[in-house]
């Protein structure tokens, strides 16, 4: 059977070869934060006649409206993002489209201030640290402290990924992305943990002389099964909600798409190894300290 | 014995059918239990709020000012007709007001931040009388004209200042000021001493009558800015919900079809498995009534991918037994066994992350968080009582007998 464990180093430069662009991306140009995160307004409006975008943007903006994005969605249905509006500023813009283009039905309306935001993204974060540190905190305790920190190791991994192609592209960022990536949390865990398990098991029946890495490899095989076809059915929904779901959740059912993918990658080829490789280290310090 | 068996195990899969039937299809004139969850503002129209709350001229920012002020608020929500809002303070100076299904949600916003500050004035800006001198406002439509008027009755102190600045004063103008805007500049014909006066010039009664609500009410202690508004079209969300619909029938029914082709029979209760755990996830949620939103429901269709889980490693584990060479009795019970701690381990932590989530997420980052949590906790029990009590009773029944059938 092929061996898993041996070959570590590529499953390890697989990772690294979406993980580092993602981190380079980050940092040169960032995440495409959406109005949840800066403030301002979206408009989604459906016009009866059929108009053109430019159009759109050269009425509003002849009103003095900054406008960030016009984004055609379906036929006569426009997104329009724009700087925060008030009250009078939004019926300026909602009387200047109806005048100029004809009739018009606003579909949807968000508007956030900047304070808003600020507490989301603060909370959003805390939520990230303080459930990484209790899940760790229940690995240690359940398991071992090294199968806590190869989960997060491998947890992190996912969210790096996630993140990192969102920011590739460009994507747009909304708070139901945060939900996300704390489910794909839950969910990269949940896998890692089956897995574990099953290491953990047969740690208990291991034969004398067999070595770790090679009792790594059976459970990573005898679990496979469940790891390919668990992913599949979460898939199946996750298309399904892609394919035929509304327009507003297309950026939460991105990010889970790309996080459960690459949580079963991580738990089969990276947190199995990363624990290994921990193990490995900390018995040599050990045998360090008793020569 | 075995047909007792039988009986039971055919009687429970009807069961479950007439169940999952109930709670999703409904029985012609019987509405099926889904209908009663209540739909978040993204699924049914409406609008969400947050105003934050700012001092007027003599008037601080303090619970007694913020009381007052949802209190005028819930009375225009109210008298506009519309039902079941929710109002909260947030904080210490904000209010959250959401509408759901309101056909003109823009326009009640309008009017709930409304200062409506009423004033008759002299043509010096004498301050005649004010809101505070007003016992009612009706709005009403003239029998002669057709035209839309609100109908003012004043308290007996406004009654007297009005009776007494009229008798001086017929022939000069009288200026009716709402919000500091001039709205009309009648000229005093005769004296007014039975404390009524009226304010016309309105488009239509609805109009009227949302200035009626608006002088009933009171003007509000302090001023409300708009810090956040999310609204959401009728049209759009009964869009969203039909789309969100489909998506979730065409995802359920792939994991059904790929547990029955893959897992065989097993995979076949599996399915029956899903359903309880799909009715008893939704019966839980009618039950707390919670709020069913767009995240929430690709929430529970999500926990349903995830809920085949604890099968998929049960089934597993059993097929692993009868390759050993166990019977099938006993390889249900050590598969079993040896899968509880392994489902137990692997849901708590999904758990955490969605516990934390509901602490910290607001809206509907909460309500995804909720049916997250109750589908964890449903699908463990399930995969553990129901789908372990069927398997051992089709075994004893010995309706399914050959090993193959189990993927063996």
């Amino acid at each position: 059977m092929f061996h898993i464990i041996k070959n570590r180093k590529y499953w390890y430069i697989i990772s690294l070869l979406i993980i580092i662009p993602g981190i380079i991306s980050l940092f040169l140009q960032g995440l495409n934060w959406g109005i949840d995160f800066t403030g301002g307004t979206i408009l989604e409006v459906k016009f009866a006649k059929d108009v053109q975008s430019q159009d759109i943007r050269s009425i509003i903006t002849q009103k003095g409206i900054k406008v960030s994005s016009i984004q055609q969605t379906s036929e006569g249905n426009y997104l329009i993002r724009t700087e925060e509006l008030d009250t009078a500023k939004r019926d300026l813009l909602v009387k200047a489209l109806e005048n100029n283009l004809g009739k018009m039905d606003v579909l949807r309306e968000d508007r956030i201030g900047g304070i808003v935001s600020r507490e989301l993204l603060q909370k959003a974060l805390l939520a990230l640290l303080i459930s990484s540190v209790l899940m760790l905190i229940y690995i240690t305790f359940r398991f071992e402290f090294y199968f806590g920190v190869a989960a997060i190791i491998a947890l992190l991994h996912d969210v790096f990924v996630t993140i990192g192609i969102f920011s590739i592209f460009q994507w747009e960022v909304d708070s139901s992305f945060v939900a996300a990536i704390l489910t794909i949390i839950g969910y990269s865990i949940n896998d890692t943990i089956v897995i574990f398990d099953r290491i953990r098991e047969n740690l208990k029946y291991r034969e004398k002389g067999e070595a770790l890495e090679d009792l790594i490899n059976k459970s990573l095989w005898q679990t496979m099964t469940r790891s390919i076809n668990t992913v599949m059915t979460v898939i199946f929904v996750l298309v399904a909600l892609l394919l035929f779901g509304g327009s507003s959740i297309k950026v939460f059912v991105t990010a889970m798409l790309i996080g459960v993918t690459s949580g079963a990658y991580s738990s089969i080829f990276n947190a199995s190894p990363v624990w290994f490789d921990l193990k490995r280290m900390s018995s040599k310090g050990d045998n360090a300290k008793k020569q | 014995m075995r047909l007792g068996k039988f009986t039971i195990f055919s009687g429970v899969l009807i069961f479950i059918l007439i169940l999952g039937w109930y709670m999703f299809l409904g029985f012609g004139p019987v509405k099926p239990l889904v209908k009663y969850t209540t739909l978040g503002l993204d699924l049914q129209g409406g609008v969400h709020v947050v105003f934050q709350a700012k001092e007027l001229p003599g008037s601080p920012v303090n619970d007694k000012t913020m009381q007052s002020t949802i209190s005028i608020i819930e009375t225009r929500v109210n008298e506009l007709g519309i039902s079941e809002p929710i109002i909260q303070k947030q904080g210490k100076d904000r209010i959250i007001v959401e509408i759901a299904g309101y056909k003109n949600p823009e326009e009640a916003v309008r009017t709930l931040i409304k200062p409506a500050v009423l004033e008759f004035k002299s043509p010096e800006g004498e301050l005649v009388v004010s809101g505070k001198d007003l016992k009612d406002a009706i709005e009403s439509k003239d029998p002669n004209t057709g035209l839309a008027e609100v109908d003012l009755t004043f308290n007996a102190d406004g009654t007297k200042k009005f009776g007494d600045f009229t008798s001086k004063n017929v022939g000069r103008n009288l200026g009716i000021y709402l919000d500091g805007k001039l709205l009309q500049n009648p000229v005093i014909q005769e004296p007014i001493t039975n404390g009524k006066a009226r304010i016309t010039g309105y488009k239509d009664l609805n109009e009227a009558h949302r200035i009626a609500v608006l002088l009933r009410s009171g003007a509000l202690p302090l001023k409300l800015e708009i810090l956040e508004k999310k609204v959401v079209g009728p049209t759009l969300g009964a869009d969203s919900l039909r789309r969100s619909v489909k998506a979730s029938i065409i995802g359920v029914i792939a994991i059904f079809l790929f547990m029955i082709l893959y897992y065989r029979f097993p995979g076949f209760i599996a399915d029956f498995s899903l359903i309880l755990y799909a009715t008893i996830v939704l019966g839980v949620m009618i039950a707390l009534k919670a709020t069913l939103t767009l995240p929430g429901i690709a929430g529970f269709v999500l926990s349903m991918g995830m809920a085949v889980d604890a099968n998929i490693l049960i089934f597993e584990r059993l097929k692993e037994e009868l390759r050993m060479g166990k019977t099938l009795r006993s390889a249900i019970d050590s598969g079993f066994k040896r899968a509880f701690l392994t489902v137990f381990d692997s849901n708590a932590t999904t758990l955490i992350a969605a516990v934390i989530l509901y602490f910290l997420g607001t809206g509907p980052v909460r309500g995804f968080a909720v049916t997250l949590s109750i589908g964890i906790l449903a699908s463990f029990f399930t995969a553990i009582t129901f789908t372990r009590w069927l398997l051992f009773l089709a075994a004893d029944s010995k309706v399914v007998k050959n090993p193959k059938l189990y993927g063996a």
